[in-house]
């Protein structure tokens, strides 16, 4: 059941990132340093450490992923690692396992695979050379929080 | 069952107090991945595994007679090594819902041995059963997990169980398992907890 409000595929699309058209077939390694769509088939791995990857509705990917973030809408067969979010809708397939700190899977979504969800790291307080070190409890409740929303 | 329905569930409270106090535990979950169950066993610092036993049941049997293609041993050897597929001792809990009622004798039977050696010594899996044995058909449902005593159940089709157990034969059925516990609910289930 999902509590996302009913979003398109479209506006996604004509976002200005790298498109991987429905008819292209890549083998081999992507390293992108910007947003990537994928909507053709991709075999071996995508790497795209500090951007969005999308998988279109006709996206097959092959591979194993990393990125900030994923939103799938097509099919994945791979390990997927994402340091934020991601996001498999309505009618999406995945297998493998996931490594994420945040995982929002609508209904109609398909997943096989194990889930690990990543604590966010907690900053370090400065250390204090006066006062003493405060707990960082709040920052951890913090955390939880944002887990679990 | 008609529309969703939200009520308390001792079985599902006895099998997350038999994870209290611990983090890092793996837990399969056989009715497929929903974004509540995922939430709330992650939240408590839990790994989830998600297999969907039904739909593979369905796509591996389901073309012509279910319960009759259960018996084909080529089917059974696809149908375990899709769902199936871990290394032994693997998981602290498994929630298989009411997916075991919907399985042939002898391969409920495979299903169950292959089950017990997946988990680990002292750890629970929590299943339901109809109650109802002049039913013809039993609603599959799917369980999501309000918080660690309160599920929604609700309808995902309908097919005829492969047989009905009462407590007697739950017990023999569950015999390779340490320990098991019935709950009798109002919905017509039986909610039930075995120890490995």
């Amino acid at each position: 059941m999902s509590t996302l409000p009913g979003r398109n595929y479209e506006p996604e699309f004509s976002r200005s990132s790298a498109t991987i058209g429905k008819s292209v077939v890549v083998k081999g390694q992507i390293l992108s340093r910007e947003d990537l769509v994928v909507d053709g088939e991709v075999e071996g791995t995508v790497e795209l450490q500090e951007n969005r990857l999308t998988v279109g509705p006709n996206g097959k990917l092959m591979a194993s992923v990393k990125a900030r973030e994923i939103v799938v809408l097509g099919t994945v067969h791979g390990n997927v690692e994402a340091s934020e979010k991601i996001e498999i809708r309505k009618d999406a397939k995945l297998v493998g396992d996931i490594k994420t700190m945040r995982i929002v899977i609508e209904d109609g979504a398909y997943f096989k695979g194990s889930i690990d969800i990543i604590k966010p790291e907690v900053a370090k307080p400065a250390p204090a050379k006066s006062a003493p070190q405060q707990p960082t409890q709040q920052s951890m409740a913090a955390s939880a929080s944002d887990q679990k929303k | 069952m008609g529309a969703p329905v939200t009520r308390q569930s001792y079985g599902l409270e006895q099998f997350f107090a038999s994870l209290a106090g611990r983090q890092g535990l793996r837990i399969l979950d056989l009715g497929g991945a929903c974004q509540e169950n995922i939430t709330h066993i992650s939240s408590l610092g839990h790994r989830v595994s998600s297999e969907d036993f039904l739909r593979t049941l369905e796509n591996v049997f389901g073309e012509g007679d279910f319960y009759l293609n259960q018996e084909r041993e080529d089917l059974v050897e696809r149908f375990t090594s899709e769902v199936l597929d871990f290394p032994p001792s693997h998981f602290d809990g498994v929630l298989v819902w009411d997916t075991l009622q919907y399985l042939s004798p002898k391969l409920l039977e495979m299903t169950l041995h292959q089950l017990n050696t997946l988990m680990q010594h002292g750890a629970l899996m929590l299943s339901f059963f109809h109650t109802d044995e002049k039913a013809t058909t039993a609603p599959m449902l799917s369980f999501r997990i309000q918080d660690s005593k309160t599920l929604t159940l609700a309808s995902r089709g309908v097919r005829k169980p492969a047989q009905f157990f009462n407590n007697r034969a739950l017990e023999r059925l569950f015999e390779e398992y340490k320990s098991t516990k019935f709950f009798l609910t109002r919905d017509n289930l039986r909610e039930v907890i075995v120890k490995r």
